[in-house]
């Protein structure tokens, strides 16, 4: 498992340049291009703000402006969930590679963690191009130094999920439909358009929020971006971190485990 | 040193079973079957127990019907899937070209599909760049190397998938039945890539059902039915011994498929009399109206065609003759009372339906006299000089003015075999002449 661990760092041009592949196809013949990239996210949070300012104003005051704070965790929601989701697809969509050219399967999940993980990135000059019109505030050296740290932690995360989900979709094609119902379940169990600070009075859903991983994630996110103050959730993300990487070992050994069964089963 | 080693391979492919197809994440956590769900349970061996080597620098053909566990036999070794049991052992970077341009991203243009695939089949970006000229040369598509790939025909495509594959100058070369992608002058340019490789000592492991290739090519055989191997050495011997084979099983296809189509006519003679019967026609007309009726028995049956064979140059009745050998066609007679006013003939027609030659004792002058009991009446044809194809045989017995005996429309199917590929009716006994500015080299073989 090791040895193909390894293997995966010398795939790296192979990865790299299906990446750049996967960007360029999916823009390909459209008049905006990579620009897309960043008006998706644009869209979004102009829609936030309209209904959560003018149509259901949110009277907690300290999530003012309450689309930024939105924001700050929709943003890698949309990286983390469309990665599993397409990942679910992933083999079965490249079977011909798999079946045809000896080719390392678990590129082909990780190329697509990877291509969300641009588009992720891209959305954020939107992101900070409205934390400085608002002039929020203001985010210190020592937060800016967790920001991608916070960033590896979730591609860790995302990665071990994905390995695992597109190994055991070739088996069981029902996890594609399962993911995306289990993925909305997520969406709202993770203090993403609400602060953990509300739940904080139902100790139940509480102790549900603080075993999501991506709670912590999607905390992390706003104590840098969106609250004031320093970034004090540093030792939760250290520990999803360390749980992170073993869910990323674990996740590669589910797959290389059925790495062989691909070639029959897609 | 063999590039090529495999030891005592098997693999079992999964059959699925009807409830398999059905297997879903909830049944098999309901069923408690997860675990045993993704082992195989009901299995059949695509390939058992083959072992063979090839020695670095040859040319080996695999030869065998469809679904001989020819291709499965290829991605084992090219890695793609592994044995259930056995070992392969490959010696130095594999190219397998099983499936061109598999990895090609429709959207994307030719140049960076190149790019891509050669960075799949192992070659850095500098080098696919060094040879990226060479590639495009080779595919033939200058023009339209910028062009996204969705927009290229399926030749354009394969060519271009060939093109990536070969340059990435593998050690061990595997190749299935991908010939067969361009026209004739493109494959004439695969053919001297291949012959290429053989020269700078590359290994070669070729699946194909091309035998000549085989015969020409290859150094070595293997010849591989229902996942075993049959047969293997000399590419010329093991090619013969398949086409034997292969002749076998089309007799007895042949055979089975007559015998069907005169029990079907045995039963519909019972039930009804074709209008065939009822005139009268003229021999001309006669000829014409073979062709007309598509299968079946007819006649008064006062004389009756009892049994049909064809005898080749074995003195064995068979199906499957090869064209220009000795052939005849035996009738097995009877007459149900002595009769002085008979005639015998046959029609051969082509698988269009076309009419290659007819005739009978009539057309021929010959003048019946008397007929009784059992008789044989054979029709000696001194060279089959058909081209290669399928034909259907009619034969009958009728009176001179050509009330039906007994008529057999299409009830008996032989196959001719020829080692070339020249078209038409049929063929002329021929040679050619030249003069002495005209020369052509010696054939080979």
């Amino acid at each position: 498992m090791f040895q193909n661990l390894a293997q995966l760092v010398r795939y790296r041009g192979l990865i790299q340049s299906l990446v750049v592949r996967e960007l360029k196809a999916r823009y390909r013949g459209s008049v905006l291009g990579f620009f897309w990239s960043f008006v998706n996210p644009l869209v979004l949070l102009l829609i936030y703000s309209f209904v959560f300012t003018v149509v259901l104003p949110n009277r907690v005051p300290d999530l003012r402006p309450y689309a930024l704070f939105m924001f700050c965790g929709i943003l890698p929601w949309t990286w983390f969930s469309s990665s599993l989701l397409e990942s679910s697809n992933v083999l079965i969509a490249g079977g011909n590679l798999i079946k045809k050219v000896l080719f390392p399967a678990e590129v082909l999940p990780v190329v697509t963690v990877l291509a969300n993980m641009v588009h992720f990135l891209l959305g954020l000059p939107i992101l900070a191009a409205f934390l400085l019109y608002y002039r929020h505030a203001p985010i210190s050296a020592a937060e800016i130094a967790w920001f991608p740290v916070v960033i590896v932690v979730q591609l860790l995360l995302t990665l071990g999920l994905a390995l695992i989900v597109s190994a055991l979709t070739v088996h069981f094609r029902d996890i594609k439909d399962l993911l995306s119902n289990l993925l909305t379940f997520w969406f709202f169990a993770t203090p993403i358009i609400y602060p953990m600070s509300l739940v904080g009075e139902f100790p139940w859903s509480y102790r549900l929020l603080n075993v999501n991983p991506f709670t912590h994630l999607a905390i992390s996110y706003q104590e840098i971006l969106f609250y004031p103050g320093p970034f004090g959730h540093w030792k939760w993300l250290v520990a999803l971190g360390a749980a992170s990487a073993a869910l990323f070992l674990g996740g590669y050994f589910v797959f290389d485990r059925l790495r062989d069964t691909f070639a029959e089963e897609v | 040193m063999n590039a090529i080693e495999a030891s005592n391979v098997t693999k079992l492919y999964r059959r699925y079973a009807r409830r398999k197809q059905f297997a879903t994440l909830k049944s098999a956590l309901v069923a408690g079957t997860l675990l045993r769900d993704l082992r195989p349970d009901e299995t059949f061996p695509a390939v058992r127990n083959v072992t063979f080597s090839v020695p670095a620098g040859t040319t080996y053909g695999v030869i065998g019907r469809n679904g001989s566990g020819k291709s499965t036999m290829l991605k084992l070794v090219a890695g793609i899937t592994k044995p259930t049991s056995g070992e392969v052992r490959v010696q130095g970077r594999i190219s397998a070209l099983i499936e061109l341009g598999a990895g090609f991203h429709p959207e994307i243009s030719g140049r960076e599909n190149v790019f891509i695939n050669g960075i799949m089949l192992g070659l850095t970006k500098r080098e696919i760049a060094r040879r990226f000229d060479e590639i495009v040369e080779f595919a033939e598509l200058r023009d339209f190397i910028d062009a996204p790939v969705k927009t290229y025909s399926s030749g354009m495509y394969m060519r271009l998938g060939f093109a990536v594959a070969i340059h990435v100058n593998p050690d061990v070369l595997l190749i299935d039945e991908v010939l067969a992608v361009g026209d004739e002058g493109f494959t004439h340019k695969c053919l001297d890539k291949f012959a290429e490789f053989r020269r700078r000592g590359k290994t070669i492991l070729l699946v194909t059902h091309a035998l000549g290739l085989v015969e020409r090519f290859c150094d070595d055989a293997l010849w591989l039915d229902a996942g075993e191997v049959r047969g293997g050495g000399d590419p010329r011997r093991v090619v013969s011994a398949y086409i034997a084979d292969v002749k076998k099983s089309e007799e007895r296809e042949l055979a089975a498929g007559d015998a069907k189509a005169r029990a079907v006519a045995a039963q519909a003679a019972g039930e009804t009399e074709p209008e065939a019967a009822a005139e009268a026609p003229g021999p001309a007309e006669r000829l014409a109206d073979m062709s007309k009726a598509t299968e079946g028995r007819w006649g008064s049956r006062e004389v009756e065609i009892t049994a049909v064979d064809l005898v080749g140059d074995t003195g064995q009745p068979g199906h499957v003759f090869r064209s220009g050998e000795r052939m005849s066609i035996r009738m097995r007679v009877r007459a149900v009372q002595p009769t002085g006013d008979f005639a015998f003939g046959v029609g051969i027609f082509n698988a269009e339906g076309g009419c290659v030659y007819g005739t009978n004792t009539d057309i021929e002058e010959y003048v019946s006299e008397h007929l009784e009991g059992e008789s044989t009446v054979t029709f000696c044809i001194d060279g089959l000089d058909l081209v290669a194809g399928t034909y259907k045989l009619d034969v009958a017995a009728h009176t001179r003015d050509g009330v039906t005996y007994d008529y057999h429309r299409s009830l008996y199917t032989f196959r001719v075999k020829s080692r070339l590929n020249d078209v038409g009716m049929y063929r002329p006994r021929h040679h050619w002449e030249f003069s002495p500015n005209a020369r052509f080299k010696p054939r080979a073989g």
